[in-house]
């Protein structure tokens, strides 16, 4: 009655040309027609174990594009719209990236913008007075969210003082960042000597190299070298910390421990150990707590992939009144999860899940390259696309199991929940030890 | 620096049929990568809402996902999912759409899950119950427990416009919600989802005529019904500026919505498409005049966005839609200043034109934002459905390109001077939330 899936149609392979220029700049350029535009990342590795290096990258981020060489911010943005561009900044503890897109025509033009502002980055005072002040400003309307909160607790009880701790800035030191701090940071940190530049649209690959070694062969340099802090030995779970947030009609649920990188032979059987727990709308978790019991809009998991290692990560919004039986059913999915086999039929159903979004993602170019750009990351590319497929199909029910009992099992989780206290800690405490204490 | 290149263009070859049911259907095959959409429109909002049932078009979308004629509770996500494929739907102001993105082997089985439940959704007790308490805790994530959430989309309306349609909450009250019944649900099905109130489209990796046979096997038994005749919606400009207030327990600083009410943008499209490029203008990137004046110059807002569409889809309503500008603050007492600014920047548009060069590069930059719109085939889908089902014609979609580039200085200066102070709707959010 269901029609069958017919005999699946094998994806073009795209054409691509990369290249290392002299400045250590690695480039990959993917033609993918389409809609005539193109997409460009360029990644930055801006990892730092600096106490002052979060606000001062954040900073930086939101006043990098405030003018280049004689360009003001204006005159940046004028021209950046006369090419149909876009283009924007953005830091976390990995990386400065500079994300854009245009009219595929314009790009040699839009390669010479970045580098002026990678080249000749301005930091007026004004700017970055303005940048500052948006910035706290921003930072105070994230932390009023639940789920933000929920985060930067998880994060500091799993990482400690480490960098991956850090979700946003301290808002003082935001405050008190300097133009000649911006400048400093910039001229020892946007270097290209360990950068990837990933472009993806309807371009030809060959020439596109050659416009990039002649928009940006001057920016160069290396990066200062600071020590890189090691991410800390995996925490214990303890027990679950309840943060108040006073009138919450909701508890958020925040949970995580370390997984392991796309790289590692592990991993294909853990991506798909976690779509069956809660990776994916099927999931168990899901038909449990939303469409069995109505306790959540939606439970999610998800692996998130860092330079230093990845993570494995659960986030559910639940009603206050129902938070500790939604609690108590979690942990009985993750439980069940990690202790009994699953079955061949929730493997074949997330294999080709895996495998069907993976294609879907790729499809389109803004979505081609930033899976490329992360990718780039840790040293991987169009290959690694290509061949995951085939990682999945060789993976089995016993392989998918036993990633669930090492990544799943519940006792190995730090746990966070963000709620009314006053309701939710008593009949939490009923489940399991819980802790006020940060 | 290298001047922009003359605007390129987009076509997708467009194969239009309609069903005896009256289904219409639009098909635009496009085989560079094996993947396709399939969407479907059903002509059906929340402004067609009765009243006492606020939110009910929102909580019925749900029910779709709920089982149908040959498919148990679950089954469509399983088969949608295990076939590589993600789906969703959502409810707008006019219309309610549901959608499969999928590898393109699982073309016939995205389409026979669709007619499915064009067929019969499966309304029960049970799951009426269960979606109902989903649903609250989508408002409860989205609205109650998260700074700023519902601004402006469920509260500007009430201000801005005085029938029950255009102004009431659209993602529901709670007592509303709770006193939704099965024989509700069972009636707004067969009143609204008809098959001849519907617009079903398949972008992507198809052959355009072995796709229509498929839709013809599947949603061809599906009896006919009459469709609903469609109310007008209409209210005319606002004469006297109005003000509200909106608390907001958690937001830790303010925030101003100001909405003008935008008529019949379907039959005055040249008209819409001018005020969007004025929507650009004002907000759009760090060159824009808002942007510049009110954040960079004045230093008086964190942020602010102009824009049409209650949900930022300029062309996702009928008539009427909503000119919105809305900025985040934070001093509470900067309310005065940000709407002077604001009206002294549409003054200026109004007075004195245009800067040279200003409406190409807004122009270029859009153009180019509505080709990245239509990158991914499940996008393009809902684009084409949307624009056959409000516009009539889903050719529009690739044609907007030459009409924007139509709109001249003079339609922009007209659209600025909609924009009057004594025809706004100003919602000034209070911030209750400690900083």
């Amino acid at each position: 009655m269901i029609p069958d899936l017919t005999a699946p149609r094998k994806a073009r392979k795209l054409s691509s040309a990369e290249r290392t220029l002299g400045t250590g700049l690695r480039v990959v350029a993917v033609r993918k027609p389409g809609v005539p535009l193109v997409e460009v990342r360029l990644r930055v590795p801006f990892l730092s174990a600096k106490a002052t290096h979060p606000a001062r990258a954040a900073v930086l981020s939101d006043a990098l594009l405030t003018g280049g060489g004689d360009l003001d911010r204006t005159g940046l943005a004028e021209l950046l719209q006369e090419l149909g561009a876009d283009l924007s900044a953005s830091v976390d503890a990995d990386r400065l990236l500079l994300a854009g897109n245009a009219l595929a025509p314009n790009l040699a033009a839009l390669l010479r913008l970045m580098s002026l502002v990678l080249t000749e980055p301005t930091y007026k005072k004004a700017e970055v007075a303005t940048e500052r002040d948006r910035l706290v400003e921003r930072i105070t309307i994230a932390r009023s969210r639940a789920g933000v909160i929920a985060s930067e607790a998880l994060g500091h009880r799993m990482w400690g003082n480490h960098p991956y701790a850090m979700d946003l800035p301290d808002v003082a030191a935001v405050a008190a960042a300097t133009p000649a701090q911006l400048r400093k940071l910039h001229s020892d940190l946007v270097r290209p000597n360990a950068a990837s530049l990933t472009i993806v649209g309807d371009i030809s690959p060959a020439k596109v190299l050659d416009q990039v070694e002649a928009a940006l062969g001057d920016w160069s340099g290396s990066a200062a070298s600071g020590r890189i802090p090691a991410l800390p030995a995996p925490v214990v779970a303890g027990p679950l910390l309840v943060v108040d947030r006073p009138g919450s009609v909701q508890s958020s649920l925040r949970m995580g421990t370390p997984a392991v990188r796309r790289d590692d032979a592990r991993f294909p059987a853990l991506q798909l150990a976690n779509l069956i727990f809660g990776g994916y709308f099927s999931s168990r978790w899901t038909e449990n707590i939303r469409e069995d019991k109505g306790y959540t809009y939606g439970p999610h998991s998800r692996i998130d992939h860092h330079f230093l290692g990845s993570s494995l990560m659960f986030d559910v919004e639940i009603a206050t009144e129902v938070t500790a039986p939604a609690v108590l059913e979690t942990r009985y999915e993750l439980g069940k999860i990690a202790s009994l086999p699953v079955t061949e039929a929730e493997v074949d159903s997330v294999r080709q899940y895996a495998i069907g979004t993976l294609a879907l993602s790729t499809a389109t170019q803004a979505g081609l390259a930033s899976t490329l750009s992360a990718l780039a990351a840790t040293g991987l590319g169009l290959d690694w696309i290509a061949e995951h497929p085939a990682r999945l199909s060789a993976i089995g029910v016993d392989d998918v199991s036993a990633a669930a009992a090492e990544f799943l099992a519940p006792a190995r989780l730090t746990q966070v929940i963000v709620g009314d206290a006053a309701t939710i800690t008593a009949p939490l405490a009923a489940l399991g030890p819980v802790t006020s204490d940060a | 620096m290298a001047r922009a290149a003359t605007l390129p263009t987009l076509s997708f070859p467009l194969t239009h049929h309609t069903l005896a049911n009256g289904l219409r259907v639009v098909v635009a095959p496009d085989r560079s990568a094996p993947v396709v959409g399939i969407a479907v429109l059903y002509d059906v909002g929340i402004r067609s809402e009765p009243e006492g049932r606020t939110g009910f078009a929102h909580l019925f979308e749900h029910l779709m996902f709920q089982g149908s004629a040959n498919l148990e509770k679950l089954e469509h996500f399983r088969y949608v999912q295990s076939s590589g494929g993600t789906f969703n739907g959502s409810t707008h102001f006019d219309y309610t759409n549901y959608f499969e993105a999928l590898p393109s082997n699982a073309l016939e089985r995205g389409l026979y899950l669709e007619a499915d439940r064009m067929l019969s959704p499966r309304i029960t007790a049970e799951n009426l119950a269960n979606q109902l308490d989903v649903v609250k805790n989508e408002i409860r994530v989205n609205v109650m427990n998260r700074p700023y959430g519902g601004f402006p989309w469920i509260y500007l309306p009430a201000v801005l416009f005085d029938t029950f349609a255009n102004s009431h909450n659209g993602y529901g009250g709670f007592e509303d919600l709770e006193s939704a019944t099965e024989a509700d649900a069972t009636d707004f099905f067969n009143r609204y989802y008809a098959p001849s109130n519907a617009v079903l489209t398949v972008a992507g990796d198809v052959d355009a005529d072995d796709t229509i046979a498929m839709i013809e096997k599947h949603f061809g038994a599906i009896k006919k019904r009459r469709a609903p005749k469609r109310p007008s919606f209409a209210e005319p400009p606002l004469t006297a500026e109005r003000r509200d207030t909106h608390h907001d327990s958690h937001a830790p600083i303010p925030a101003v919505a100001i909405g003008y009410r935008v008529s019949d943008p379907v039959g005055r499209l040249d008209d819409l498409l001018a005020s969007l490029l004025l929507a650009e203008l004002l907000s759009d990137g760090d060159a824009s005049r808002l942007q510049r004046r009110l954040v960079q110059r004045d230093g008086l807002v964190t942020d602010v966005s102009a824009y049409i569409g209650e949900f930022g889809d300029p062309f996702d309503e009928r008539d009427p839609t909503v000119f919105t500008i809305s900025a985040h603050y934070a001093h509470a007492g900067a309310l005065d200043a940000i709407l002077r600014a604001v009206d002294e920047e549409i003054a200026r548009i109004v007075e004195n034109g245009l800067e040279p060069g200003e409406l190409d590069r807004v122009r270029t930059r859009l153009v180019s934002v509505l080709f990245k719109g239509m990158d991914a085939v499940i996008s393009r889908a809902l684009d084409f459905a949307k624009f056959e089902l409000i516009f009539g014609r889903a050719e529009l979609v690739e044609e907007l390109p030459a009409r924007l580039a139509a709109v001249t200085p003079d339609a922009i200066q007209a659209a600025a001077a909609r924009l009057r102070p004594d025809s706004r709707a100003v919602l000034e959010l209070i911030a209750g939330g400690a900083a």
